[in-house]
């Protein structure tokens, strides 16, 4: 049974997929949508894990998909307490307002 | 023909929820529409075979992460990112950086021969896509499978931390 697809169309995807999350975390204010592309750029790796696991019938790709989901699940989880905090001193989220550390 | 289908179907879910994702004016709309992308990627993975991941995508993402999210934006108050721009002064560089990347991503795909990879002609193997995982996780893999858990716990007490208001 074939699936008849060739492994670049999933590439393509998954390309478009991380140029979109490229694309957001650098042009974006807010720092929520921007950790949102992240997930996205974070999606498309598993993306390409997950297509060449089926396509050489080995399933490591599909473990170090997991590991990727854990991370970002710490990610998300650490981002999230960050952002609360410099919301609670700064009373803000977008990133050209917090320059702190800009000379 | 029905798996071209399928693919396509998917593909679409997902690049439309990407682009709304990252244009949306409302935080929570962008939220809504990420979720309509990791749907279209655990539909995606059931396409490819891996049952598990796909549940593990929707357990995982649309069930906790996603949640994670929402309870943030509710926190942070972003009633007036209504009337402010949404895109950084500096949008043309960034999207100037991301021609750059999809114009080398594009030469190095067809600067190839051939697609090397022919579609593959038989589902993976007998065993069952759980079973596999959990074989090659737990013995080839046990030591990260470790470290990702200590690493779940430094992430958890390190959110906590963070998000207090007084230590």
């Amino acid at each position: 049974m074939s699936t008849g697809i060739p492994l670049s169309h999933y590439l393509f995807l998954s390309t478009a997929l991380l140029s979109i999350g490229v694309l957001g975390v650098l042009t974006r204010r807010n720092m929520v949508i921007i950790l949102m592309a992240i997930e996205l750029i974070l999606n498309a790796v598993n993306i390409n894990l997950v297509a060449f696991s089926r396509y050489l019938s080995h399933v490591d790709g599909q473990v170090f998909a997991i590991f990727i989901i854990t991370d970002a699940a710490a990610e998300v989880a650490v981002g999230l307490g960050i952002i609360i905090a410099l919301f609670r001193n700064k009373e803000t989220v977008n990133v050209d307002e917090v320059d702190l550390l800009k000379w | 023909m029905v798996n071209q289908i399928f693919f396509y179907l998917f593909a679409v879910i997902i690049l439309i929820g990407a682009v709304f994702t990252i244009t949306t004016r409302n935080a929570v709309h962008s939220a809504i529409f990420l979720i309509m992308t990791l749907v279209g990627v655990a539909g995606l993975y059931l396409h490819l075979f891996a049952e598990f991941l796909a549940a593990v995508q929707i357990i995982l993402y649309v069930g906790g992460i996603m949640v994670l999210f929402l309870f943030v934006i509710m926190l942070v108050n972003l009633d007036q990112a209504d009337v402010q721009p949404r895109f950084s002064r500096h949008w043309k560089i960034g999207a100037a950086s991301v021609a750059v990347l999809l114009g080398e991503l594009a030469y190095l795909y067809f600067g190839r021969s051939a697609a090397p990879f022919a579609p593959p002609m038989m589902p993976p193997v007998p065993l069952g896509n759980t079973e596999w995982v959990g074989v090659v996780l737990y013995q080839r893999y046990m030591m990260p499978f470790e470290i990702a858990s200590i690493l779940l716990l430094v992430a958890m007490v390190g959110a906590v931390v963070m998000a207090k208001k007084r230590i």
